[in-house]
């Protein structure tokens, strides 16, 4: 994403156009992902007929289909899909850790969760969903319909938060919505723990998603390296930074268990994503993650 | 100065700031190298992790140790090190600089002129007056003491030269010297006289230092060529260790560059001072060679100029097609190898381009009589260049036109029609035998044996020149060796052959000393002082004192007595010296028995080993090298930074900077032209070829002829050709095959020169061509025809033997089919091939004559064969030949007429041969 004052303007000028950079490439993103094996048609919003399943004992008698057990001798369900539509929570780290590229001719980190998050946010709001997005300040309460996208592209093309590491707020998200938490995660890690139980409790289910630069995972650096956070807060000086290679890897490898230990307990999902694979794989597998338990 | 070992400082005190190294080396340990700031945002994870080793915080060792290094180079080189410091001389008075300046000098001539210079600058900043004396150019008058500042800008001008001191003038020098001097003496190193007297006159004139180099003197006697091998001398003094030296053959090559012909390796066994080499090069190689040199001597004892004496003659014969293969003893060239082989080197070959290629002193043409224009010119060209052109009559040059009416360029008289046999059975005369050679002859002095008779000679037409052109003649007075000038060379004719057909001569011992005195062989040993009084000889290059060949043409004429008698001087400078009738080489040692002795000094007189002591200052190496460890230290310390840039990065920048200079260009493979393809057609089987006559309509008939031959070749014997080529005389290569077929027609072009040429190759090698002029019709209503005179034309520049219609016994009548007559689609006139041996004799009870040797170089006829043989792409007869079932067999005896002549040009005389068969049978006792 570009932040300087005339790519800002150039990307007002867009918004007003209607169609920002970042939308445009989050519904061609969009776009590609959709035609997947889902089934999933967009007029339904719960009442659309699924499947006839026979009744069980724990099923209540309002539930029975009468016209359909009628011609037989079973009694059936009527099941429809995806009853009611959900809500979704977007989160995206805007903190200055995500304006890391190892590579100049990548993206960094903060622009590949910022088209994460549109592109699931066309793709559920295309859905009939509803999306909203967590922020500090003024959170985007989840609304759905196209119009949403304009105030989401909005609230995420801006620069970024000034905090070395982000991590999610407290706020209140809606019961048994949805949750997605686009982040590096290498920051302290309590206050995502105490988001996600946060959000475990009001029955709030979604999904995890590290976004990490290559050069994070193999750390190729030597010789005498004085290693600075991007806002400069932190600091760490080593003599051979190979020597650190293989401890620093332990460590990122701890910290994903541990999200995923996180995600496991709480019913969420978990992946990391890496800037240099295509995003598409990405999105795919949020939408699958988001795709209800129990829905057929 | 203060010395340690070989080495001095000269500001010493410097040095002292090598004790400062240890407190250098713990204040760099100190500091480690600077580290590199890096923004990452898996800092955070890093926290608290420590570095497992705490070594690297320091500087490593081995950096410390470079940069320990190279602050102690800069503080040597800034304490200004000296290796060997010359010590001071001290003395005073005059400084006499004396040197042998001989070719032996001249290996470290160098060196000696450096020690000069340091000596005159000594002498220079205590104002002495000096004179420096070269021995082998001595001063006029008294001794030229100058200040030593002149000297010094004259020492270029002090060369050593390539002949040694004479010890009489050096003598009487030593008495013209001032009495107070103090003397350095730059000795050679050799014993000779003349060294003791001028050791005293200087000795008693003050104390004398010797300068000798320990490197040995290198010298090269002249070599000598012993039964086909060079041999070469080397010499050394002191004979110290084993060791060996490479002595290359220097000369120039076809291109006229000079370059090292040959090279090898001669060792000097410990303690021996002589060593050889012996060389054995192909004659060509040899003849070229100027000179022999020791590799990296320069010096004019390691160079041995040649001259004529390595030089053994090339004679080239050209072999003309032998008429009489299995008789050896009457082979024109049987005699002449016998006199020649020996003492030259012979080269054989039909091919006039050939033999002049391998560049021939001599040109021995035995009984040839016409050659091709072109030939004739190129011959004439290389004599006269200086080539001997050396004839022989014979048969065929009786019979030829050659220099009937006008002189031939290459006969040195004109010829009368047929020659004359004086002693056979049908004349008169008894055979005659050889007048005494005159005087001014080439000749003059041979002992001429009564046995030498001349039966039979070609006579020479009566001429004003005629005299003067003779150089042998018969009792009667006719001539019988001829000989005239043509530019720088000479052309020669014995009227007689060189067999012994028509005479005794070669016989006998005569003829080898008379081609010995034609300058034929070689020259038998160097010449002696008697033989060369009176003669002058110029020098055609001559070396200098180091052994570089320098032009001659300035300097007068040397008296040829000198050139043996005399040792190298000032008037003799060593080089090859031409003269009248060869070269002559003049070398610094004088033969191969000479030998070197070093010099024997007395013990009281000092002697400089001059090893190597010249100062050498080592200020600039060590503090190069200084900066060059700081380089690296740079390198070093960039690369522990990992701030150098990564390997693989360097490397391809490196690649690419190869690639950039590297010349990446793969030539083009040459296309197989066009040549090429007809050769590996033709040479993959038997072909039958017919010459392009540009008549589309004859070379049409002459294909389909030929393929119908080739068909019933095929049909009924063994050989199996394939299709018939046309050939173009002025493009193709014609050695490919066996058989020619040449309809002529009255526009068939002359071919050119080239092609005749080519042409007359063919014939001498063995081909044979078939002429057709295609008008036997014709040809028996008029005396001669249109394409008859084209085929004369034609016929005048090749090489065709004498004719003769075909024999009744004649070999073409059974060598497949027994037939009498060649009819093609006409009949009835002759054919003619060439001529039987006048000595075929039929034997009793033999049905033919003994006809053993020789194939027919050429059949001419004009029955028009191809048209009978002529056959469609059906196999059928093309034309009609006579009339019904009586022309039908002439075409079948057409085609086994051409049977016959295929077999007959495939096989040669092998069913001739058969006639011996009852001979050979009863030989083996069946």
């Amino acid at each position: 994403m570009s932040h300087s004052p005339a790519a800002l303007r150039l990307d007002a000028e867009s918004l007003a156009g209607g169609l920002p950079p970042l939308l445009v490439e989050a519904e061609h993103l969009a776009a590609s992902v959709l035609p997947g094996a889902h089934g999933r048609r967009r007029a339904g919003q719960g009442d659309e007929f699924w499947q006839y399943r026979a009744a069980t004992g724990s099923d209540p008698a309002s539930r029975i289909d009468w016209r359909r057990s009628a011609r037989s001798d079973m009694h059936f369900v009527r099941e429809t899909e995806w009853q009611a539509a959900q809500a979704i929570t977007l989160w995206v780290d805007l903190s200055r850790a995500m304006a890391f590229s190892g590579d100049k001719r990548r993206a960094d980190k903060g622009s590949r969760a910022r088209l994460l998050a549109l592109a699931l946010a066309v793709l559920a709001l295309r859905a009939g969903e509803r999306v909203g997005l967590m922020r500090d300040g003024a959170p985007l309460p989840a609304r759905s319909g196209k119009a949403q996208l304009m105030p989401l592209t909005q609230a995420l093309a801006v620069d970024t938060d000034g905090r070395d590491y982000g991590a999610p707020g407290l706020a209140l998200l809606p019961a048994h919505s949805r949750a997605v938490f686009l982040s590096d995660f290498l920051g302290d890690p309590a206050p995502v723990e105490a988001a996600l139980t946060a959000a475990a409790d009001r029955g709030v289910r979604g999904a995890l998603v590290q976004v990490l630069d290559p050069v994070e995972e193999g750390f190729p650096f030597q010789g005498r390296s004085i290693f600075e956070s991007m806002g400069g807060a932190m600091r760490h000086e080593t003599m051979r930074a190979s020597d650190l290679r293989a401890r620093y890897q332990d460590r990122l490898a701890q910290r994903k268990d541990r999200l995923a230990a996180l995600a496991r307990l709480t019913g969420w999902q978990f992946t990391c994503h890496h800037t240099d694979t295509p995003p598409a794989a990405a999105l795919m597998w949020l939408w699958h993650a988001l795709a209800p338990a129990g829905g057929r | 100065m203060f010395t340690l070992g070989p080495i001095g400082f000269a500001t010493p005190a410097l040095l002292l700031a090598l004790v400062a190294l240890p407190a250098l080396w713990w204040l760099l340990r100190a500091v480690p190298p600077a580290p590199v700031i890096r923004r990452f945002p898996g800092v955070a994870l890093l926290l608290g992790l420590k570095d497992e080793t705490q070594e690297s915080d320091k500087t490593p060792w081995w950096l410390l140790l470079l940069r320990a290094l190279a602050v102690a180079a800069l503080i040597i080189g800034f304490s200004g090190p000296v290796l060997n410091p010359q010590p001071e001389r001290t003395g005073d008075g005059p400084l006499l600089i004396v040197a042998d300046a001989s070719w032996a000098s001249a290996r470290d001539w160098p060196r000696r002129i450096e020690r000069m210079e340091e000596l005159l600058t000594e002498a220079s900043r205590a104002g002495r007056p000096a004179a420096v004396i070269a021995l082998t150019d001595l001063p006029e008058g008294d001794l030229p003491l100058r200040s030593a500042d002149h000297w010094l800008g004259r020492l270029g001008g002090i060369t050593p030269a390539p002949w040694l001191p004479q010890a009489d003038a050096v003598a009487a020098w030593a008495e013209t010297l001032p009495s107070t001097l103090e003397s350095y003496w730059f000795s050679d190193g050799l014993a000779r006289d003349g060294r003791t007297p001028l050791l005293e006159a200087l000795e008693a004139r003050g104390p004398v230092t010797v300068f000798e180099t320990e490197t040995a003197v290198l010298a090269l006697a002249p070599a000598q060529l012993v039964e086909g091998a060079l041999q070469l001398q080397a010499l050394r003094s002191p004979a110290s260790d084993a060791s060996e030296i490479r002595i290359a053959a220097i000369g120039r090559d076809p291109a006229g560059t000079e370059r090292t012909l040959a090279e090898g390796v001669a060792e000097f066994a410990s303690g021996e001072s002589r060593a050889e080499l012996e060389l054995v090069l192909q004659p060509e190689l040899r003849n070229r060679i100027t000179r022999f040199q020791i590799t990296g001597q320069r010096s004019a004892g390691a160079v041995a100029v040649t001259d004529d004496a390595l030089q053994r003659r090339k004679v080239a014969l050209l072999a003309g097609r032998d008429a009489d293969e299995g008789l050896e003893l009457v082979s024109p060239f049987f005699y002449l190898r016998q006199a020649l082989g020996p003492v030259s080197e012979l080269t054989e070959s039909p091919s006039i381009d050939d033999l002049l290629l391998t560049g021939p002193d001599v040109l021995i043409l035995a009984d040839v009589a016409a050659l091709g224009e072109v030939e004739s010119a190129m011959v004439q060209d290389w004599v006269a260049d200086g080539g001997l052109l050396l004839r022989f009559a014979g048969p065929r040059l009786a019979a030829s036109e050659v220099s009937r009416d006008d002189e031939d360029p290459l006969m040195p008289v004109r010829l009368r029609l047929g020659g004359r046999t004086v002693g056979g059975a049908m004349s008169w005369g008894e055979p005659r035998t050889l007048r005494d050679f005159a005087e001014g002859s080439p000749f003059e002095g041979l002992r001429i044996p009564s046995d030498v008779t001349v039966s039979s000679q070609v006579l020479a037409q009566p001429d004003p020149a005629l005299a003067d052109r003779t150089i042998a003649s018969l009792a009667d007075g006719t001539p019988l060796v001829t000989r005239k000038f043509l530019g720088d060379g000479q052309v020669v004719l014995v009227h007689t052959t060189a067999n012994a057909d028509w005479s005794t001569l070669p016989l006998s011992g005569l003829f080898v000393e008379m081609l010995e005195r034609l300058a034929v062989s070689t020259r038998p040993a160097r010449p002696g002082a008697d033989d060369l009084t009176g003669t002058t000889w110029m020098a055609e290059r001559v070396l200098d004192g180091f052994g570089e060949v320098q032009d001659a043409s300035g300097m007068a004429g040397v008296a040829g007595e000198l050139l043996v008698e005399s040792t190298t001087g000032p008037d003799l400078p060593p080089g090859g010296y031409a003269g009248p009738g060869g070269s002559l080489a003049v070398n610094v040692m004088a033969d191969a028995d000479a030998e070197l002795q070093p010099a024997d000094w007395p013990a009281r007189v000092q002697v400089e080993r001059g090893g190597a002591l010249s100062e050498t200052r080592l200020a600039g190496a060590f503090l190069g090298a200084g900066l060059l460890a700081l380089m690296a230290d740079i390198l070093a310390a960039l690369w522990i930074a990992g701030r150098l840039l990564p390997v693989r990065a360097t490397a391809a920048a490196l690649t690419a900077l190869a690639m950039l200079t590297t010349p990446g260009a793969a030539l083009a493979e040459d296309a197989v032209d066009t040549d090429d393809r007809l050769a590996i057609m033709a040479a993959n089987n038997v072909v039958l070829a017919h010459v392009m006559t540009g008549d589309p309509r004859v070379d049409e008939i002459a294909e389909a002829g030929l393929r119908g031959l080739s068909q019933a070749l095929f049909q009924r014997t063994s050989i199996e050709p394939d299709d018939p080529i046309g050939v173009d005389l002025e493009r193709d290569e014609l050695v490919f095959f066996p058989f020619l077929y040449w309809p002529i027609t009255e526009d068939t072009p002359i071919p050119s020169d080239a092609a005749l040429s080519r042409l007359n190759r063919y014939l001498r090698g063995g081909g044979m061509i078939m002429f057709d002029t295609r008008d036997a019709e014709l040809a028996g209503l008029t005396r001669t025809t249109p394409a008859e005179r084209r085929l004369q034309a034609i016929a005048r520049s090749l090489d065709i033997p004498p004719l003769e219609p075909v024999p009744e016994d004649h070999i073409l009548t059974r060598t497949f089919y027994l037939i009498q007559e060649f009819p093609g689609r006409f009949t009835g006139r002759d054919l003619w091939v060439e001529a039987s041996p006048p000595d075929a004799e039929l034997a009793e009870g033999m049905p033919f004559r003994s006809l053993n040797d020789g194939v027919t170089p050429v059949i001419i006829g004009s029955h028009d064969w191809a048209a009978a043989w002529a056959v469609d792409a059906q196999g059928l007869p093309l034309l009609r030949v006579g009339r019904g079932m009586d022309g039908e067999r002439q075409r079948e005896i057409a085609l086994r007429f051409g049977v016959n002549l295929i077999t007959h040009v495939l096989t040669g005389n092998y069913k001739s041969d058969q006639v011996h068969v009852p001979a050979l049978l009863e030989r083996l006792g069946q």
